[in-house]
C-alpha cells in the first residue's frame, strides 16, 4: 500500500466519522432541543402541542394542592407565575426537598390541551436562596424585578403587582 | 499564623514555578547540564511548598479556625472529622489547591522516577508542568485565596452543603483530579516533543503509562461520582448528561483515544502526529472541564461559584495552554515524520477506527454541552439539551465502537485478514445474539436493552476469546497455564478493561429495564413492585450527629420470605436549614431495591420505589476497567524503568 493511498484511506475515514457525527448531532438537535418558556411566553404564543419544553417561574404562594390521582398515585398541582401570567402544573411524583411556595422552580414537561402543564420533572435547586437564571431573566423581562434594587420580592405579591413597574427590593435602598 | 504560612507557601510555590519554567526551557535549549539537573530538585521544592499550603488548609478546617473565610463558609464545628477534612476540597478555593497539589505530585513523580529520561526531555516536561502550575497558582492567589481572613470571626461556620457530606465526596474529587491532572503530564510530554521535533518509541513508552494512569483514575472518579449521584441524589438515575458530568466524560473519551494511539507509537512508531494531537486534546478537555465547573457559566449541581472574574481568568489560562499548544502543534507537527506503514485492515487500522469513533463521540458530547451556552449568548434563546439528545447522538457511534473493540485485539500488526479473526470470535457473536434473543423473549419488544445485552456479551466474550487465543487454551490446552503465566500483564490488563466495559454495559442494559412505583402508604399498608411486596411498618424520628431525620421502615417480602428491611430517611440539617433525602438501597447483585421517602401527608407517606436490575454492575464494570488499566500499568514493559531493563537485557546478551 502506497503512502498516498493510505492517506486517502485515513482522510476518507475521518470524513466518514466527522460526517456521521455532524449528521447525528443535527438530527438529534432537531427533535431534542428543549426550549425554555415563561408563563408570559405561553400566554403570548401557545407552544406546539406534544413538544416538551421547560417552564420556569416562581411557585405561586397558596397554589399548591395535593390530592390522590385516580390511579392511586399522589398528584401535586401548583401554579408557576412570572407576574402577569401563571400556568397550572400537574406533577405525579416526589417533589424535591427544596420545593417551596414562593421559590424559583423549573419544570420539564408538555402542555396539555386543557392548558395544564404536565410535568415529568420538577427541579428545585440545592440552595434556598438560589434563583434559576432562566426564572430570574423572565422576572426581569416582565418588569417585576430590578436586580439592582435587591432580592426578588416575595412571590405571593406577584400577581397583584402592576407589570412594568419594578418594585423596590426588600432592602429598600 | 498557620493560614499565613499557607498563603506564603503558595506564593513561594508560584515563585519556584516561574523559576522552573525559565530553568527548564532555557537549560534544555542551551543544553546546560547543570541547569537541567536543577529542575528535579526545584520540582521537589514546588511539591513541598504546595503540600505545606494544603496541610495548612487542612489544619484550618480541622481546628475549625473561624477567622478563615473559607472555613466559615464551608465548615462547622459539629461536622464529623472526615467531612472536616474533605470539606477542605469541597469548596471552590480548596479544590483548586487540591488540583495544584496533584499537579505538583505529578511533577515530583516525573522528577523522581524520570532519572532515566533524556535530561533535555525531562527538563522541558518539568518546565511545562511548572508553567501550568504557575497559571493555576496565580489563579488561586489572584481570585480565590483559600486563606482569606474574616474579622471579627463569627461564632461558628455556616456548615457544608449536606449533599456534600458523604464519603463519596471525600474520594470523588481527588480521583477525578488525579485523572485531569495526569493528562497535564501527557500534555507536557507532547509540548516537549513538539519543541524537540522528535517523537519515537521511547517517547511512547513514557507517555502511555501516564495516559493509562490518568485514564484509570478518571474512570474510577467518574464511576464513583455516578454511584454517588445514584445513592445520594435519590432520583434513581446514574447519569444525567449534566454539563459537569460531560465535562469529565470529554477528557475520558480523549484520554481513552490517546491511550490506544500511544500503543501504536510505542509498538510501530506510526500515528505520531495524531498521538501528540490527542495528548493536547485530552488536557484541553480537562481544562475545559475545569473552566465549565469553576467559572459558573453552567448551572448545575456542581456550580458553587458564580464569579465572572474567575471565569475570565480560567478562560485566559485555557486560551494560553490550548491555543499555545495547538499553535505549536501547527508549527512543528510537520517535523514529526511517521515511519510505520500499515494496511487499513490491521491492528493499527482498528486503533485508528477506535480513535475516530471516540473522537466523534467526544465531538457530539462537546457540541451538546456547549450549544446551550452559545445559544444563550448569540441567539438569546434559553435552550437545554437533555439526555434524549445525547442518547440518540452517541449510541449510534458507540455501537460500531463496541463491535470493533472485539475485533481489534485479534488483528495482527501491519496487515490482517478478517477471516481468522471471525474464526476466533464466532462464539462471542453467537453469545451476543443469544443474549439479544433471550432479552426479547423475556422482556417483550424492548430493542434498546436487548441491544445493550448483546453489546455487553459481545465485549465480554471477545475479551475472553482474546485471552483464550493468546494462551492457546483450545489449540494446546496443556501449555495454556504456562503460557498464561508468561503472557504480559499489559495483555491481561487490556482484556480485563475491555471486559470491564462489557460488564458496565451489562449494568446499563439492565437499568434500561428498571421499573418504579410511586405510592402513598399509611403504616401497615403495602404495595408491590417487580414481584416483591413492600410494607410500610412505621415512620419515626431519628437524631444524627448534625441532623435529625424522619425515617420510614419498609419490609420487603418475596412471598413469605423477608428479603430485607429498607429504611429511607429525610434529614433536616439544623445548621443550614436544609433537608436531604437518603435513599435506602438493598442490592442482591442481580438487582437493586431502592426506596425514597417523599413528603408525609394524611398520616402516611409518599414512597417512591425503584427496581433497578443489574445496577451495581455499572460501577463494578467501571472499577474493573480501572483495574485493567492498573494491571496494564504494572507490566514490566511499561514500568518507568523500562529503558534500563532493555539495556540490561542487551547487556546480558552481549
Amino acid at each position: 500500500m502506497t503512502k498516498k493511498r493510505r492517506r486517502l484511506w485515513v482522510l476518507l475515514l475521518c470524513g466518514l466519522g466527522l460526517g456521521s457525527a455532524t449528521a447525528l448531532t443535527l438530527t438529534a438537535f432537531q427533535d431534542n432541543l428543549v426550549f425554555f418558556r415563561s408563563p408570559s411566553d405561553i400566554a403570548r404564543e401557545a407552544p406546539p402541542p406534544g413538544r416538551a419544553f421547560r417552564l420556569g417561574g416562581l411557585v405561586e404562594a397558596g397554589s399548591v394542592t395535593k390530592q390522590m390521582g385516580t390511579d392511586g398515585k399522589p398528584d401535586v398541582r401548583f401554579k408557576v407565575t412570572d407576574g402577569p401570567s401563571a400556568v397550572t402544573v400537574a406533577y405525579v411524583g416526589v417533589l424535591p426537598d427544596l420545593f417551596r411556595e414562593g421559590q424559583g422552580v423549573v419544570t420539564l414537561g408538555k402542555l396539555g390541551p386543557d392548558g395544564i402543564f404536565r410535568a415529568s420533572e420538577v427541579l428545585a435547586r440545592h440552595d434556598e436562596t438560589y434563583m434559576p437564571p432562566e426564572v430570574a431573566d423572565a422576572l426581569k423581562k416582565t418588569g417585576h424585578w430590578n436586580p439592582q434594587a435587591g432580592a426578588a420580592p416575595p412571590a405571593a405579591t406577584w400577581n397583584t403587582l402592576e407589570p412594568g413597574k419594578a418594585p423596590a427590593g426588600r432592602s429598600g435602598s | 499564623m498557620i493560614p499565613e504560612l499557607g498563603h506564603f507557601a503558595l506564593a513561594l510555590a508560584l515563585a519556584l514555578s516561574f523559576a522552573q519554567v525559565g530553568l527548564g526551557l532555557y537549560g534544555a535549549q542551551r543544553a546546560e547540564a547543570r541547569l537541567m539537573a536543577a529542575t528535579a530538585p526545584v520540582a521537589a521544592g514546588i511539591l513541598i511548598a504546595v503540600g505545606a499550603a494544603f496541610l495548612c488548609l487542612v489544619w484550618s478546617f480541622l481546628s475549625n479556625d473561624t477567622t478563615v473565610a473559607n472555613v466559615v463558609q464551608n465548615s462547622h464545628s459539629a461536622k464529623p472529622w472526615l467531612y472536616k477534612i474533605s470539606g477542605t476540597w469541597a469548596s471552590h478555593e480548596g479544590s483548586m489547591i487540591l488540583w495544584v497539589l496533584i499537579l505538583a505530585l505529578c511533577g515530583g513523580a516525573v522528577a523522581g522516577f524520570g532519572s532515566n529520561l533524556p535530561s533535555a526531555l525531562q527538563a522541558r516536561v518539568l518546565a511545562v508542568l511548572a508553567l501550568i502550575a504557575a497559571g493555576f497558582l496565580g489563579f488561586i492567589l489572584a481570585t480565590s485565596n483559600p486563606f482569606d481572613r474574616v474579622w471579627p470571626p463569627p461564632a461558628d461556620g455556616q456548615g457544608l452543603n449536606p449533599i456534600l457530606q458523604d464519603p463519596g465526596l471525600a474520594f470523588h474529587p481527588p480521583l477525578l483530579y488525579l485523572g485531569y491532572v495526569g493528562f497535564a503530564v501527557t500534555y507536557a510530554f507532547a509540548i516537549a516533543a513538539l519543541i524537540e521535533g522528535r517523537v519515537d518509541a521511547a517517547w511512547g513508552r513514557w507517555v502511555r503509562p501516564w495516559a493509562l494512569a490518568a485514564w484509570s483514575f478518571l474512570t474510577l472518579g467518574i464511576a464513583l461520582g455516578s454511584w454517588w449521584a445514584y445513592y445520594e441524589l435519590g432520583w434513581g438515575g446514574y447519569w444525567f448528561w449534566d454539563p459537569v458530568e460531560n465535562a469529565s466524560l470529554l477528557p475520558w473519551l480523549a484520554g481513552c483515544a490517546l491511550l490506544h494511539s500511544a500503543i501504536v507509537v510505542e509498538k510501530r512508531e506510526a500515528l505520531k502526529t495524531w498521538t501528540v494531537f490527542l495528548a493536547l486534546l485530552a488536557f484541553g478537555m480537562s481544562l475545559l472541564g475545569t473552566f465549565l465547573v469553576r467559572s459558573g457559566v453552567l448551572t448545575s449541581v456542581h456550580a458553587f461559584a458564580n464569579d465572572p472574574e474567575r471565569g475570565v481568568f480560567i478562560l485566559a489560562l485555557l486560551g494560553i495552554f490550548i491555543g499555545g499548544g495547538f499553535l505549536l502543534f501547527a508549527w512543528r507537527a510537520a517535523a514529526l515524520t511517521p515511519t510505520g506503514v500499515f494496511a487499513p485492515l490491521s491492528r493499527e487500522g482498528a486503533l485508528v477506527l477506535n480513535n475516530l469513533l471516540l473522537c466523534s463521540i467526544a465531538a457530539v458530547v462537546l457540541v451538546g454541552t456547549l450549544y446551550p451556552m452559545f445559544a444563550d449568548l448569540m441567539l438569546k434563546e434559553k435552550i437545554s439539551v437533555g439526555p434524549p439528545f445525547f442518547n440518540t447522538a452517541t449510541l449510534p457511534l458507540a455501537a460500531p465502537l463496541i463491535g470493533a473493540m472485539g475485533f481489534g485485539p485479534m488483528l495482527p500488526w501491519k496487515r490482517a485478514r478478517i477471516f481468522p479473526a471471525v474464526q476466533r470470535l464466532w462464539w462471542a457473536a453467537l453469545l451476543a445474539l443469544g443474549g439479544f434473543l433471550l432479552c426479547l423473549a423475556l422482556e417483550g419488544y424492548r430493542i434498546g436493552p436487548a441491544l445493550g445485552f448483546a453489546a455487553a456479551l459481545w465485549a465480554i466474550g471477545a475479551a475472553l476469546a482474546d485471552v483464550a487465543d493468546r494462551i492457546a487454551l483450545f489449540s494446546r490446552p496443556r501449555a495454556a497455564w504456562s503460557r498464561a503465566r508468561g503472557l504480559p500483564r499489559a495483555a491481561w490488563g487490556g482484556a480485563l478493561a475491555h471486559a470491564g466495559l462489557g460488564v458496565m454495559i451489562l449494568g446499563l442494559a439492565g437499568m434500561g429495564l428498571a421499573t418504579d412505583r410511586l405510592a402513598l402508604l399509611k403504616p401497615g399498608e403495602a404495595t408491590t413492585l417487580a414481584g416483591l411486596e413492600y410494607r410500610l411498618t412505621g415512620i419515626r424520628t431519628v437524631p444524627g450527629p448534625n441532623w435529625t431525620a424522619r425515617r420510614a421502615t419498609l419490609e420487603v417480602r418475596d412471598g413469605d420470605r423477608l428479603v430485607t428491611v429498607l429504611e429511607p430517611d429525610k434529614r433536616s440539617f439544623t445548621v443550614n436549614r436544609m433537608t436531604t433525602s437518603e435513599a435506602a438501597i438493598h442490592t442482591t447483585w442481580v438487582s437493586d431495591l431502592y426506596a425514597v421517602l417523599g413528603e408525609e401527608r394524611d398520616g402516611g407517606a409518599v414512597i417512591r420505589l425503584h427496581h433497578n436490575p443489574l445496577a451495581p454492575w455499572i460501577w463494578l464494570g467501571g472499577a474493573i476497567m480501572a483495574l485493567g488499566g492498573g494491571l496494564s500499568l504494572s507490566d514490566r514493559r511499561v514500568r518507568v524503568s523500562a529503558p534500563s531493563a532493555k539495556v540490561a537485557r542487551a547487556g546480558a546478551r552481549a
